[in-house]
């Protein structure tokens, strides 16, 4: 279970988290919304310790990361696998190379099998045949997928997925979306995810979380948190017009 | 009062920064010593500072040892001593210009381009992407950096050194028609030991200082286009004025 307890985090002069208290269930796929520059990146930084809070705790099983350093952090993030925003490939390896990187450095595997586990996944995220070029020779979206690729492919316990859509096509968008879902079903790894693809997200999502100035105003199961009340988050997510939430009929503004 | 606080805030963050660079620099080397031992690293960077600097180094080698014999010939003839022409190229380029002059072309060359490659991994997340697979990006990306600069600036003194005092016969003695026999003799009884080792042991000291602070700079990026250009110039420029620091220093200890 990962378990955020009133996390502060200002950045330069200005405050960004500001009492984060979120707890999101193992085994199932929660989707962070909110406005753009609002602080869900720095929250999965947070989650995975590439930032550490300024108040408050960061429980990933029962070990708080908010102190922790060096190896004893290096080990709590060995359940991990996160795609970022930018995906944040290795310019100087081909794609290929990119995502056997995690399993030949993180999982210590060889040969065979390294090939055969990243062409699986390659193909998975629709580029098949694209091993041997480099970041810089492809698309934004396409750079998307190969790091898509680079997080599933170790099969972690917990993977975060920041916009694993953005810049993709509609129809992609919706190919990315089933394997997470495929994936997610199949592995039973807890799934973190940040993303503005409203209304899809609540088709897909077990759980949302809306984070809003510093605070998670809101979190509940995909079918009720389209019920929810609060004026600006119905503006927020309603604003695309109808919204079909997992296991429930249309609902609309 | 608002001057004798701004200096001691300034010597606040100088010794601050000072700080945090002793400890990127011991801690990289730390973690060479834990496996995996990233020796294919290692030979990458030997390739990329080392190897590929050779031909800048030659270069300027060359023309360095041709301005010596030109100057020292003419200084040397009027005293009557062009017999020690020989000696002259050879202790200079071997205990200063060699070390100092390699080391600032490895800054120029290898230098900058290691600040920006860090850099841009830093400002892209591909350092915050090593970090989450669990892989130290101390162990991974600047150790073996630091390992290849300690190799490869001595030696690419050596072939300055070489080269240089060979740049310097072909004008003394081929184009200013100097004697061949006194230019190789008076090298020979004029170059100590301990002139060679004084040589090596600035270059050794060059090739740390080099990777440390291009390193350090390019680790440290501030995101942005911007931040990235910054930390190049300021990576370049600071290792060359403590080249030149640490030079003088190490030489008034050495005499
Ligand atoms: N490393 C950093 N240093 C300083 N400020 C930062 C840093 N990272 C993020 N910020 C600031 O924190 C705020 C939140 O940024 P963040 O990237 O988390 O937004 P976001 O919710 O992910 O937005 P988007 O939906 O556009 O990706 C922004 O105002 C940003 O300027
Ligand atoms: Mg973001």
């Amino acid at each position: 279970m990962i378990k955020l307890v009133g996390v502060e985090k200002t950045l330069g002069k200005q405050p960004v988290l500001r009492g984060v208290d979120l707890t999101i269930p193992t085994g199932k796929l929660t989707t962070i919304i909110g406005r753009s520059g609002e602080g869900k990146s720095v929250l999965l930084k947070h989650i995975i310790g590439l930032m550490q809070p300024d108040r408050g705790e960061v429980w990933i099983d029962g070990t708080n990361i908010a102190r922790l350093k060096g190896q004893a952090l290096n080990e709590v993030r060995k359940k991990f696998a996160m795609l970022f925003q930018g995906a944040a490939l290795f310019d100087s390896m081909t794609v290929f190379e990119n995502v056997a990187f995690p399993l030949r450095e993180k999982l210590r595997l060889k040969g065979e099998i390294v090939t055969r586990r990243v062409e699986e996944k390659l193909e998975q995220v629709g580029l098949k045949g694209m091993g041997h070029k480099f970041p810089a020779e492809l698309s934004g979206g396409m750079r998307k997928r190969a790091g898509l690729a680079r997080a599933l492919v170790m099969e972690p316990e917990i993977i975060l997925f920041d916009e694993p859509t953005t810049g993709l096509d509609p129809l992609m968008a919706k190919a990315i979306h089933d394997l997470i879902v495929a994936m997610q079903q199949q592995f039973k790894f807890t799934a973190v995810m940040v993303s503005h693809e409203i209304p899809e997200i609540f088709g897909i999502s077990d759980y949302v979380a809306m984070l809003k100035h510093g605070r998670i105003a809101e979190m509940a199961p995909s079918n009720e948190f389209v019920k929810t009340t609060d004026e600006e988050i119905r503006e927020f997510i309603f604003v695309a017009g109808t919204v079909v939430p997992k296991g429930l009929p249309t609902a609309s503004l | 009062m608002e001057g004798i606080a701004r200096i001691g805030r300034y010597t606040i963050d100088l010794t601050e920064q000072m700080g945090r660079m002793m400890v990127f620099v011991l801690s990289s080397f730390a973690w060479l010593t834990r496996p995996p031992f990233r020796v294919y690293q290692i030979v990458k960077q030997l390739n990329f500072i080392g190897y590929k600097s050779t031909f800048v180094v030659v270069l300027t080698a060359v023309f360095t040892g041709m301005v010596l014999a030109l100057q020292g010939h003419y200084t040397l003839r009027k005293f009557g001593s062009e017999a020690v022409l020989g000696s002259a190229v050879a202790l200079s380029i071997i205990r200063e210009l060699g070390p100092v002059l390699a080391a600032l072309m490895v800054t120029a060359r290898a230098g900058s381009a290691m600040t920006a490659e860090i850099g841009i991994m830093r400002i892209t997340e591909q350092i915050d992407a090593l970090d989450t697979m669990a892989i130290n990006p101390l162990q991974y990306l600047i150790g073996p950096k630091l390992v290849a600069s300690l190799i490869a600036v001595p030696l690419l003194v050596a072939l300055f050194d070489v080269v240089g005092i060979y740049g310097g016969y072909v004008v003394g003695v081929q184009l200013l028609n100097g004697n061949e026999g006194a230019y190789w003799s008076s090298i020979e009884s004029a170059v100590e030991w301990k002139d060679v080792y004084g040589g090596m042991l600035k270059s050794i000291s060059f090739g740390l200082l080099i990777s440390w602070v291009c390193c350090y700079k390019g680790f440290h990026t501030k995101h942005s286009a911007e931040g990235l250009g910054t930390a190049t110039t300021e990576a370049v420029v600071l290792s060359a004025v403590l080249i030149l620091v640490w030079d003088y220093f190490l030489t008034s200890v050495l005499l």
